[in-house]
């Protein structure tokens, strides 16, 4: 196992990133940072505006819930960093992730559009992955290859287990990933998944957000061991550690961990560290169990401001770009709420629908049942 | 037309299927080399290899989950979860997540899957071994619910089940496997899921029953018949979605309705038929919906006298008969 990142010196990085961390390596003239990574600066743009454009819409949508607009907020914040470095080797529509409720950018990163996620959190009739069914957060699109999430946490590793021996059956090349939080990893379904995976050498990469905290729980009372990838070595499977703040040691051991599994080499761990910057979701309020000064120690793992500052020490973010992509991702937001908001809601006539292939294999309602036609009681 | 034991009728199903559709694949407990443990899927890891015919681990949840992952990306796969008593570790996966993915994703993605389980007690085999737990699944929208009683519905229904686009549940009766012989037609065949069949045609009382209680409830109207009670026997076949018309056409043509089934009697699946019977053919009847059904104890005991006590038999049946048409 390989063990780096925010305990295990942060300087460092992981996979071999020099210029993570907090922002104390890098510099050099523009594209230096890119081409360590084999990315074009034009990626590493692309990447800081997905993190962005989640956060703004995540912030977005508390405004929504607190002003009456929304019942519901499940957030990624502090997360972004994480996801959109390991989500980012992934090949769009082709390779498969099997998400969590905080995938806000992994999603962006995978395809979903500001207005995807919006009808989503709005639950109109046209939201891409339920149709408005759905708990806001519960993201899925079946063009982008976005598992539906669903709210029994841990079952979707075995999803991806399916969908990458499927994969390997059909000779598809696909990447099966995986995704939830340290929480979660503690369920069974994980260690079937992990133990099946690994017997098969499946195409499957199994990331963990560990944010220390499963809802209340802190993590020194939901695991046993300090990491999660420390339980990889049970499997017989690699296992990082990365600092999620390190968007560019995400990157590099998701790049490793994909190309491994597409190699035919089986599947690996990822273990991001990362920060829970809201309550778990808008029904919590985490002060009761989180003290101030370790929510002030938790905003110094913000992601966003962390690779904001990398990049602009590398010379690939100036202020006129970074007001540009402000103004986009604001003009994006809005948008998108606008648009979802403005979308009808699901017609309660077709509650019933989808409950199997052939709507007749469903059972008629009886006679008397209000959804019958009067004269047929 | 050949003459076919139960099992030989499903591993014929299966072996049919994986001929005619590269898709589908099997994956359980032992179905490999050894061929299950009722050897159900005996050959066919000699015939399609070991990517096709998937030994798991002890792991049935991990069966089902990794099946409905499967499915999303386009294969059928048959998961065997080696006795219907170890299904639980599964229903997280069965019933948030195969049942609810066409709907919750509001027809985006389907998993088209068959959990095969051998279900159902008489066979010493105790409380772990005995279980008729179609109870628990029948109330869940999503998932169908299957359990032949011939060899010719055996094959043609699981036919049917693996062609299906929604997952469903395969309940075969484990003192079926060995125990009945019938005809089972050469060639091209399925048995549509959703429909009903009356079993033997009476005007005095319907029996409705699935599974090995068809045979039962059959043996018991032929005794009661002796002393002039004309009983109509309904195999049910698919218990969801639910043949309603061929259910309430006999009940309303023979004014009483007694259901016969294994599991225990609370909250049974013959509860719902017994609902359904009351609110929907309640001027037709002439006599109390009646349910014949398991002790309401937690499981089937192992001694062969407790175990005789717990099931039904065709004399506790013809007795419930009797009963019944005297009211």
């Amino acid at each position: 196992m390989t063990v780096t990142g925010r305990d295990g010196g942060s300087a460092a990085g992981g996979g071999g990133s020099r210029g993570g961390g907090s922002a104390a390596g890098g510099g050099g003239p523009a594209g230096r940072l890119a081409a360590a990574h084999g990315l074009a600066d034009a990626d590493l743009l692309a990447m800081y505006r997905t993190m962005a454009l989640a956060r703004a819409l995540d912030e977005r949508m508390w405004v929504l819930n607190r002003s009456g607009r929304a019942p519901f907020v499940i957030s990624g914040q502090g997360h972004e960093g994480a996801q959109v470095g390991i989500a980012w080797p992934l090949r769009r529509d082709h390779d498969w992730v099997a998400p969590f409720y905080r995938s806000i950018a992994t999603c962006l990163v995978v395809g979903m559009t500001p207005r995807d996620l919006m009808l989503a959190q709005f639950a109109r009739a046209s939201d891409p992955g339920s149709g408005g069914r759905q708990m806001p957060g519960h993201y899925g699109h079946p063009g982008h290859h976005v598992v539906s999430v669903s709210s029994p946490v841990a079952t979707q590793i075995l999803h991806a287990t399916g969908i990458a021996l499927a994969s390997r059956i059909r000779g598809l090349d696909q990447v099966a990933m995986a995704i939830m939080g340290e929480g979660s990893s503690n369920q069974g379904d994980v260690h079937e998944a992990l133990n099946f995976a690994a017997i098969h050498r499946l195409p499957f990469v199994f990331v963990v957000e560990n944010n220390g905290y499963a809802i209340s729980v802190p993590a020194e009372r939901e695991l046993s061991v300090r990491d999660v990838a420390q339980r990889a070595a049970g499997y017989g499977i690699p296992g990082v550690v990365v600092d999620g703040t390190d968007v560019l040691a995400c990157y590099a051991a998701a790049r490793e961990a994909v190309a491994r599994a597409r190699r035919g080499d089986g599947p690996s761990l990822i273990e991001a560290k990362v920060t829970r910057l809201t309550g778990h979701s808008s029904d919590d309020q985490q002060t009761k169990y989180r003290s101030a000064s370790e929510l002030a120690e938790g905003r110094t793992h913000d992601p966003l401001p962390i690779f904001r500052a990398q990049l602009r020490e590398a010379g690939v973010l100036d202020e006129i770009t970074e007001l540009e992509l402000g103004g986009e991702i604001a003009v994006a937001v809005d948008d998108a709420t606008a648009f979802a908001e403005s979308e009808p809601d699901p017609d309660p006539a077709t509650g019933t629908d989808h409950v199997f292939a052939d709507p007749l294999a469903g059972e008629a309602p009886p006679p008397w049942h209000p959804s019958r036609p009067q004269e047929a009681v | 037309m050949a003459v076919r034991t139960f099992i030989e009728a499903i591993r014929e199903g299966m072996a049919d299927e994986m001929r005619r559709d590269p898709s589908v694949v099997v994956l359980g407990e032992d179905v490999g080399r050894k061929g299950g443990v009722f050897l159900a899927t005996d050959g066919l890891w000699a015939e399609f290899g070991d990517e096709r015919v998937i030994d798991t681990p002890l792991t049935e949840s991990q069966i089902v989950g990794t099946s409905v992952g499967a499915a999303l990306n386009g294969l059928r796969p048959i998961a065997e979860i080696q006795f219907a008593d170890f299904i639980f570790p599964a229903f997280n996966q069965i019933v948030s997540e195969a049942a609810r993915m066409r709907y919750r994703t509001a027809g985006g993605v389907a998993v088209p899957m068959v959990i095969r389980a051998p279900y159902g007690g008489g066979v010493h085999g105790a409380l772990y071994h005995s279980q008729s737990v179609e109870a628990f699944f029948t109330h869940v929208p999503g998932i169908k619910t299957v359990v032949p009683s011939t060899p010719h519905d055996a094959k043609g229904l699981l036919r049917a089940a693996i062609r299906d686009e929604d997952p469903v549940l395969f309940l075969e009766h484990k003192k079926l496997y060995r125990s009945v012989r019938g005809e089972v037609p050469e060639g091209e065949y399925t048995v549509p899921l959703g429909q009903a069949v009356v079993r033997r045609a009476g005007r005095r009382l319907t029996v409705v029953a699935y599974g090995l209680m068809v045979h039962y409830a059959l043996e018991a109207a032929e005794r009661v018949a002796d002393e002039g009670i004309d009983c109509e026997v309904v195999d049910l076949r698919t218990l969801r979605p639910l043949d309603r018309e061929t259910l309430l056409g006999s009940v309303r043509k023979t004014g009483k309705c007694l259901v016969a089934y294994e599991d225990n009697k609370f909250g049974g699946y013959g509860a719902e038929i017994a609902a359904i019977v009351a609110e929907e053919a309640f001027d037709y009847l002439d006599g109390p919906v009646s349910r014949i059904a398991g002790p309401d104890t937690p499981a089937m005991p192992y001694n062969l006298a407790l175990e005789d006590w717990f099931m039904l038999s065709p004399g506790k049946i013809a007795d419930a008969i009797r009963r019944l048409a005297a009211y």
